[in-house]
């Protein structure tokens, strides 16, 4: 193919939740393959972005294209297509890893044969084979992440969405992490959707960059071009100087606080 | 419908793992079979009605079905709130099939649990006057189960907090539970208590299993079987279209 299709594309996107405006008018597009990195602060808009793309959310205005089909208009195919790591963990701490992804396997169609071997290959990939037997609980952090990871890819998507990926992790586990969807975007070409707090890592691995601030496309191009732009040696400070210093601070959503009650509720 | 199956699996292994949870949940419908058939036991022969414990078994059954079938809705909460409610609204499958999958799941532990205390009743003395008839009780307590898993669904679709959750299951499951004929018969009651208790639908599924199980049918079968049977039929309804309307 001479022209690679763009696995994404976005136009005049829209999100408003009664007057707040979560999303006003972006566009951008991103190419098969690449490794794309969605950057913002707090409440910038990245997460509401994500669940549109990923079909969680109907926008209020604009169109979106992921993989050739409609999110509004055709779910359940765009489903098939992507695979996904939530922000929030979301794995069934009372299963095992290997239950969690047959679950996976099962809801995705993937059919058996070949869905057992897939799924020893991933668990492998993200050197969790040994673990497959454990329940999920007694994972840490970084193995839960792993798990969220193969688990995702279980039904060969195009598409791969990762909603801060690394966050909470220790530099040993996100570099580890960031060294899979680097191999899977080579050897696989699929195509990497993340967002990420970590300025250092997204100058690392993305190939090209949006910068979100209060729903708007602030800056776009690879990390190079934007420091370029900016004036200054790193992404950070680019990132700095392009959305203030000022300190964001994301309304806790009703998900958030039902955590935290949930927390209290189970230590009494 | 493998997406069906895969999410009442997952049902079906979260319960025989969590031990406390299956003695904890038996607790409650003990206590009523020990204390109140006991209890009352005496009186109910005095004032000739026979055996309490063969009227009492039946509804006892039912309540421990009743119990954990609403509460089963629980699970939906939590799974919102561990995020594993995303993975699976996310999965290209239509959430008709996640609804039925979690129903199913659902009311096949509520019956187990009902099995239990059946099992329960057995070792309090009850008996059962026809071994043939098990068949048609495990329909009505089969559908009660889907019915009460329904309402679960239903109300964990509409609340986000455990809290409200667990307070409003209160205000629903106690009036179902103490408004039905599971504790005293329909005949010879106050004309008012008597309407409440036939407008309940779970009513007619404890009169279904005690006719099965024991006495004659109050209401007669085809009535027990056909507005419960509806009832059902409308929850189910219900539940999946409020579940259809989850946001994340």
């Amino acid at each position: 193919m001479p022209f690679s299709m763009p696995m994404i594309e976005v136009r005049e996107l829209s999100k408003t939740f009664g007057d707040f405006c979560a999303v006003d008018r972006i566009s951008f597009s991103v190419a098969e393959g690449k490794i794309f990195g969605f950057l913002g602060p707090n409440g910038a808009g990245k997460t509401t972005t994500i669940k549109m793309l990923t079909t969680l959310l109907k926008p209020t205005a604009g169109t979106l294209c992921v993989n050739g089909l409609d999110p509004v208009g055709d779910p359940r195919a765009v489903r098939r297509t992507f695979g996904i790591v939530f922000q929030d963990p979301s794995l069934d701490d009372e299963l095992t890893a290997f239950e969690n992804m047959e679950y996976h396997g099962v809801l995705y169609g993937v059919p058996e044969p070949p869905r057992r071997k897939k799924i020893e290959d991933l668990l492998r990939f993200v050197e969790l084979w040994e673990r497959r037997k454990d329940f999920v609980k007694q994972f840490s952090g970084g193995m839960k992440r792993r798990l969220e990871i193969a688990r995702a890819l279980l039904h060969v998507p195009r598409i791969i969405f990762l909603d801060e990926p690394t966050l909470g992790l220790d530099p040993q586990t996100r570099n580890h992490i960031w060294s899979y969807i680097q191999n899977l975007s080579r050897q696989q070409n699929v195509t990497v959707f993340f967002t990420t707090h970590y300025m250092e890592e997204a100058e690392r691995v993305a190939d090209e960059i949006a910068i979100i601030d209060r729903g708007k496309i602030v800056a776009q191009g690879s990390p190079v071009s934007i420091k370029e732009k900016s004036g200054v040696p790193t992404l950070e400070e680019a990132f700095i100087g392009l959305t203030g210093r000022a300190i964001r601070d994301e309304e806790a959503s009703p998900m958030d606080q039902l955590r935290m009650r949930r927390r209290l509720w189970r230590r009494s | 419908m493998s997406a069906v199956y895969i999410l009442w699996l997952r049902q079906i292994k979260r319960y025989y793992r969590s031990r406390a949870r299956i003695i904890g949940s038996i607790g409650q419908p003990i206590l009523f079979l020990l204390a109140l058939g006991f209890g009352f036991g005496p009186v109910y022969q005095r004032a000739g009605g026979g055996n309490y414990m063969q009227f009492l078994a039946p509804g006892v059954v039912s309540m421990g079905i009743l119990f954990l079938g609403v509460f089963s809705g629980i699970e939906i909460i939590w799974d919102r709130q561990f995020g594993f409610l995303k993975e699976t609204l996310v999965a290209p499958v239509s959430r008709l099939q996640i609804v039925l999958g979690r129903i199913l799941g659902g009311a096949t532990v509520a019956m187990i649990q009902g099995f239990l205390v059946l099992l329960i009743c057995f070792i309090a003395g009850f008996r059962m006057e026809r071994i043939a008839r098990l068949p048609l009780a495990m329909i009505f307590m089969f559908l009660i189960a889907v019915l009460c898993t329904s309402i679960g669904t239903a109300v964990a679709s509409v609340l986000e907090d455990i809290q409200g959750f667990q307070l409003i299951i209160n205000f629903l499951v106690m009036p179902l539970f103490f408004f039905s004929n599971a504790l005293f018969p329909v005949a010879g009651l106050p004309r008012a208590l008597q309407l409440i208790v036939q407008f309940n639908p779970l009513s007619y599924g404890i009169d279904g299993v005690r006719g099965a199980l024991t006495h004659g049918f109050h209401f007669g079968l085809a009535a027990d079987f056909g507005v419960l049977g509806l009832m059902t039929a409308g929850l189910v309804g219900l539940g999946s279209y409020l579940f259809s309307r989850i946001q994340l």
